[in-house]
């Protein structure tokens, strides 16, 4: 996994609630056996209409809005477990995605493939998708090491929650299995007491 | 202080803690599939990890599988390559897999329950969000992500913060008609799609305790669509009556041995929860969804509600549907009697005791779709097929099916869909296909009538 320290760029605005993983990418695309290329897929249903077709109101395909961070509406990520969700935004460019509230599976779908879901407060949450809606050029910056997001033009902050493991994991790129490898003599002598 | 459940499965399985992090918790049951394991078997390939206990995960095909014609080659070749890699990735690492056409073959969350691996006290985890099925038997089991998969692959353990504890009290009789399909969808509407995020429900109260393990199975599966991670329901005689001779269940002595420690997993009369809510059973009534998530829900005679919210006018708008309008009436062309929400013997029971002398209206194309080869025998030799065929509709092969429409069955665009399923997302069911969730009951009144009825008239 790539090392998460601090990501600066413009954003992309999807003021959307309740978006599922279903949208973020349709289970016809699931039937890959490996894990590139979904962004090419992201949030098809609303990037294109059914002729494929670009659709040229959604704010993916705005050209005046762009960078690697995906700012969204309540309870994004809810629905279907599938990794996918988080591979295809990942794939499509985005390093972070900012919304006042993430479904479970989702938000650690994200942080298992370096992909950092910021939770900020309704407020700055509305804030940040106003400032960027009036001026797309507005730049963000997230610091991990920090914890901490900042609208450059205003100053204005706020910090973020993150478990400390998962922070030392996405700061250095280690991942789950090298951590659960390591404790192969715990996990042993635990199944011996309980068989 | 006391321990719920929840507290005492978990605890018992936690390996190890690291400080101001997660737990390590041991896994005992993994169940995998061909759609979100093949990425997972590639990590350990590509990192030359073992498999670290195939004896401990069960495979089958169902996600991306026909429903017609099982013993032909399947014509898509992504899902005859997906499926493929599941055969051999398998075979390679010892996994027991039950296949397409095997006898045992059908959605993981209607098989696991029904060969008896399911039991009380576990923890179980599949790469597939409806794994909270199997919590109706005092299980912990919830969803995973591929990378977790491959973390269990590796491990048999996931690295978890503790999640915070929810009951969900529903106390009084359930009035003629209301399935548990509906106290689930009753409960998520109430209580919304958010409202269990980071939580781990156990469900309580006598229209619990007085459900069979189908209809716990389907208040279980819903868990996750109002976002906790699984539901629980606390193991009684109805759970060790189900489980009792099945074929991985526990045999003789050593089930008697199993029930005295299943009994001891009852939540403490002093446990503390940090949510708790508490419904009247008279009030829930067949429910439907009007809208694109599974909150939006109403009682079938009520009319859609008012709102001004931006994302719910975008709902309304993806429907079809007015603000306050009724869907009494409404023409309806597709029906879909499946999923591991609602696609059990019971459900088929249901539906046929409805058709039963009746036929299906003109207007509907019907996808019956048992939940497993074993649920389709079963159909066969109560009789219920001939009901189905007699009332002019035709029973499919085992899978997941247009619950998420992987498959060939896809709901048309723009064509309405009331389903068994458990998510009305927007494209859920087939691009631009609009579904409204319902219980088994609601279908098959839609499947007859080709519109949606009043059924708490015809039950009243």
């Amino acid at each position: 996994m790539e090392k998460f320290t601090i990501v600066q760029s413009r954003a992309i605005p999807l003021a959307i609630e309740n978006i599922d993983t279903d949208q973020i990418i349709p289970a016809r695309f699931l039937k890959a056996t490996d894990r590139k290329g979904f962004g090419n897929n992201v949030f098809r249903d609303w990037r294109f209409d059914k002729e494929g077709n670009l659709n040229v109101g959604f704010t993916l395909n705005d050209a005046k809005y762009s960078g690697e961070i995906l700012v969204t509406g309540h309870n994004f990520g809810c629905g279907s477990s599938r990794e996918h969700a988080a591979w295809a935004i990942g794939d499509y460019g985005f390093k972070v995605v900012i919304s006042s509230f993430f479904a479970d599976i989702f938000k650690g779908n994200a942080l298992n493939n370096g992909l950092l879901p910021v939770e900020v407060s309704p407020e700055f949450l509305k804030q940040l998708l106003d400032t960027i809606t009036a001026n797309p050029e507005t730049e963000i910056k997230v610091d991990l090491e920090a914890q901490t997001i900042t609208l450059l033009a205003s100053g204005e902050s706020e910090s973020f929650e993150i478990n400390d493991y998962k922070k030392t994991c996405l700061l250095n790129g280690y991942d789950d299995i090298d951590y659960l490898l390591n404790q192969k003599e715990k996990i042993e002598q635990f199944e011996q007491q309980n068989s | 202080m006391g321990k719920t459940l929840f507290d005492k499965v978990w605890d018992k399985h936690v390996v190890d803690s690291i400080s101001n992090g997660p737990q390590i918790l041991y896994i005992d049951k993994h169940l995998i599939h061909e759609v979100t394991s093949p990425q997972a078997f590639s990590v350990l390939e590509e990192r030359s990890i073992p498999l670290f206990r195939p004896k401990q995960i069960v495979a089958t095909a169902d996600h991306n599988t026909p429903t017609v014609n099982q013993h032909l080659p399947i014509k898509d070749l992504l899902s005859r390559n997906q499926l493929d890699h599941l055969t051999k990735n398998c075979a390679k690492n010892n996994i027991e897999l039950y296949g397409l056409g095997h006898e045992n073959n059908g959605i993981i969350h209607v098989i696991a329950p029904e060969l008896g691996i399911t039991q009380p006290g576990m923890t179980m985890v599949c790469g597939d969000s409806h794994t909270s099925t199997h919590g109706a038997f005092g299980t912990i089991a919830f969803g995973i992500g591929t990378s977790q998969v491959a973390q269990v692959f590796a491990s048999q353990c996931l690295l978890l913060t503790k999640p915070k504890s929810m009951r969900i009290s529903v106390n009084g009789k359930l009035q003629n008609g209301v399935l548990p399909k509906d106290v689930a969808l009753y409960v998520i509407a109430k209580l919304g799609t958010d409202a269990g995020t980071g939580h781990f429900i156990e469900f309580a109260g006598d229209v619990f305790e007085n459900m069979t393990m189908e209809g716990r199975m389907t208040v279980c599966n819903m868990s996750i669509e109002m976002g906790a991670r699984g539901g629980m329901i606390a193991p009684d005689q109805t759970t060790y009556d189900y489980i009792k001779g099945r074929d991985f269940a526990p045999k003789g002595g050593v089930f008697d041995k199993k029930v005295v420690e299943w009994n001891s997993l009852q939540t403490d009369v002093n446990a503390t929860f940090d949510v708790e809510y508490t419904f009247d059973a008279t009030d829930i009534a067949p429910m439907i969804t009007y809208g694109t998530n599974p909150g939006m829900g109403i009682k079938i005679s009520e009319n859609i509600p008012e709102s001004n919210n931006e994302s719910f006018e975008k709902s309304l708008a993806y429907m079809g549907f007015q603000k306050g309008e009724s869907l009494i009436g409404k023409e309806i062309n597709y029906v879909f009697l499946g999923s591991c929400t609602n696609s059990r013997i019971e459900d088929f029971r249901v539906a046929a005791n409805y058709i039963k002398g009746k036929q299906k209206a003109a207007n509907i194309n019907a996808w019956l779709v048992p939940g497993s080869q074993r649920v389709a025998k079963q159909i066969k030799e109560e009789g219920l097929d001939e009901i189905f065929v007699e009332a002019g509709f035709e029973l499919r092969q085992p899978g997941c099916s247009a619950c998420l429409a992987m498959n060939e069955d896809k709901i048309p665009e723009g064509e309405y869909c009331v389903s068994t399923s458990n998510r009305n997302f927007e494209g859920r069911q087939g691009q631009g296909a609009k579904t409204l969730l319902a219980s088994p009951l609601v279908a098959a009144a839609t499947a007859v009538e080709g519109k949606i009825i009043d059924i708490t008239k015809y039950l009243n």
